[in-house]
């Protein structure tokens, strides 16, 4: 198969902007998204909250359970691969997906190497808890990051400070001389012309969005204002109340995040959000995983 | 002279870039999310983006209507890939949304992402060829009274008709300005 320009892989990440990729175990919730408004489904075996309940190994999604995901809906299908898992990624490749997650949410299958993305025609999003990981995950050919935050919790506090992290570097790179600009690319393990771009231009060479306990219309309007381009959201739309309103709520605080009374608007129809976990309270913090 | 006020849809996808290449062009690029914002634009243009979201957007905004009326009225628009299937007057298996140009359009014609493609075209009026990006793009099938400025082998891919351009392909992802160029003259 041929490897597809980068233009083409992050130019599909930039007609997502400004959305919200859903994750959808089945058609129906595949069906649900799409009338809401994602621009996105990403298709895996158990949502986030329910792969910290079941505890084992996580693993991508049965190909006949993303083909039944394909068949009904018109936006991009994404599905996540385990990180540095490549036959996965292979696998999902074949299933003619539109883009791979290499996911911390699924059990990593190598310690030492994340998936080299430059091998395949699929474009692929990554996650990122700082901007050494965001980085590497670029130089390795991902077209899109997503700041990690804790996925299935609910809590929007470690996403909040994934984002914060990213922004901070973006700071301190800007005041760095030439020696420590060297020094910092070293130690992130990129190449120095990366950084310099990043430092120049001030944000990622690729679309950002955020990820990782979004759950309500605020917490969306939230990570936007603070400067993502995008959100994903797990467990917060399936794992609440009603998903179909809950759902619209998002998209709508997504598009309209700088204006509170659409916000406000949003929140008022939606119904219960899905039950929150306390960070102290987990026994595994997927953001930890991948390096 | 004074500078043409392009608005562009700003709701989802990839209105940033367009913006990039209005102001590139010499224009002054104008957020439209509103009634109240399109009534600052001496033009549109609604870009690529999922279309699914797009259409969501334009009827929770009441947007459509005004849209509607001012492009019936003249105001130029230009559409596209998404943009293209908003402004179609039918789209094959869905009802048409805003059925303002002759043309009817498939989503997602070529495929998934896999079928995504890099093509140089030549363009009615245009000395050089233009590097077009295509993603997960729709085909389109011109009727009556739209001009077909550019194919991609068989396929029509640049088209207008009086005040509306369509187009399957990307210019706002590269740096050529030219087709921005070419809608901003539907202005004068």
């Amino acid at each position: 198969m041929s490897v597809s320009s980068f233009t083409l892989k992050s130019g599909l990440a930039q007609m997502l902007k400004g959305g919200v990729i859903m994750d959808v175990v089945n058609a129906s919730q595949a069906r649900v998204a799409e009338r809401a408004g994602a621009v996105a489904v990403m298709a895996l075996e158990r949502v986030p909250a329910d792969i910290r309940a079941a505890g084992g190994v996580a693993r991508m999604a049965a190909p006949r359970k993303i083909k039944e995901i394909q068949r009904v809906v018109s936006i991009p299908v994404m599905a996540k691969a385990r990180i540095g898992h490549f036959a996965e990624a292979q696998v999902l490749e074949a299933l003619k997906v539109d883009f791979i997650d290499e996911s911390e949410v699924l059990t990593p299958a190598d310690e030492e190497f994340h998936i080299d993305k430059t091998r395949f025609a699929v474009p692929f999003v990554c996650g990122a808890v700082d901007l050494g990981q965001a980085l590497r995950r670029i130089h390795e050919g991902a077209a899109m990051i997503r700041t990690k935050g804790e996925a299935g919790t609910g809590n929007v506090v470690e996403a909040v400070r994934h984002i914060r992290a990213i922004q901070s570097e973006f700071l301190l790179l800007k005041k760095m001389s030439a020696k420590q600009l060297s020094a910092a690319a070293e130690e992130m393990g990129v190449p120095l012309n990366s950084v310099k771009s990043v430092r120049e231009t001030g944000r990622l060479p690729v679309v950002n969005f955020a990820a990782g306990g979004i759950a309500t219309p605020a917490d969306a309007s939230l990570v936007m204002q603070l400067g993502v381009e995008g959100v994903f959201v797990g467990s917060g739309i399936f794992k609440s109340s009603h998903p179909l309103k809950t759902a619209h709520a998002i998209v709508e605080a997504t598009h309209y995040f700088d204006r509170p009374e659409r916000v406000m608007k949003a929140s008022e129809h939606m119904e219960e959000p899905m039950r929150g976990l306390e960070m102290g309270s987990l026994p595994i913090r997927l953001a930890k995983r991948g390096f | 002279m004074e500078k043409k006020r392009v608005g562009v849809l700003s709701l989802q996808g990839s209105f940033a870039e367009h913006m990039r290449s209005v102001f590139r062009s010499g224009g002054i690029p104008v957020r439209v999310t509103d009634s109240v914002s399109l009534d600052c634009a001496d033009a549109l243009i609604i870009p690529g983006g999922e279309s699914t979201t797009l259409r969501y957007l334009l009827t929770q905004e009441g947007l459509k209507h005004s849209l509607e009326h001012r492009v019936r009225k003249g105001m130029p628009v230009y559409g596209t890939c998404a943009g293209a299937i908003v402004l179609a007057k039918s789209i094959a298996g869905e009802k048409s949304f805003m059925p303002l140009m002759n043309i009817s359009v498939e989503r997602n014609a070529y495929g998934a992402q896999l079928d995504s493609f890099e093509k140089d075209l030549s363009v009615k009026g245009f000395p050089k060829p233009v590097h077009a990006v295509f993603i997960r793009a729709p085909r389109i099938h011109a009727g009556v009274g739209v001009e077909v400025l550019a194919h991609a082998g068989k396929d029509v891919v640049l088209a207008r008709e009086k005040n509306m351009l369509v187009s399957t392909f990307h210019p706002e992802l590269t740096a050529d300005l030219r087709i921005h160029q070419l809608f901003m003259r539907l202005m004068d």
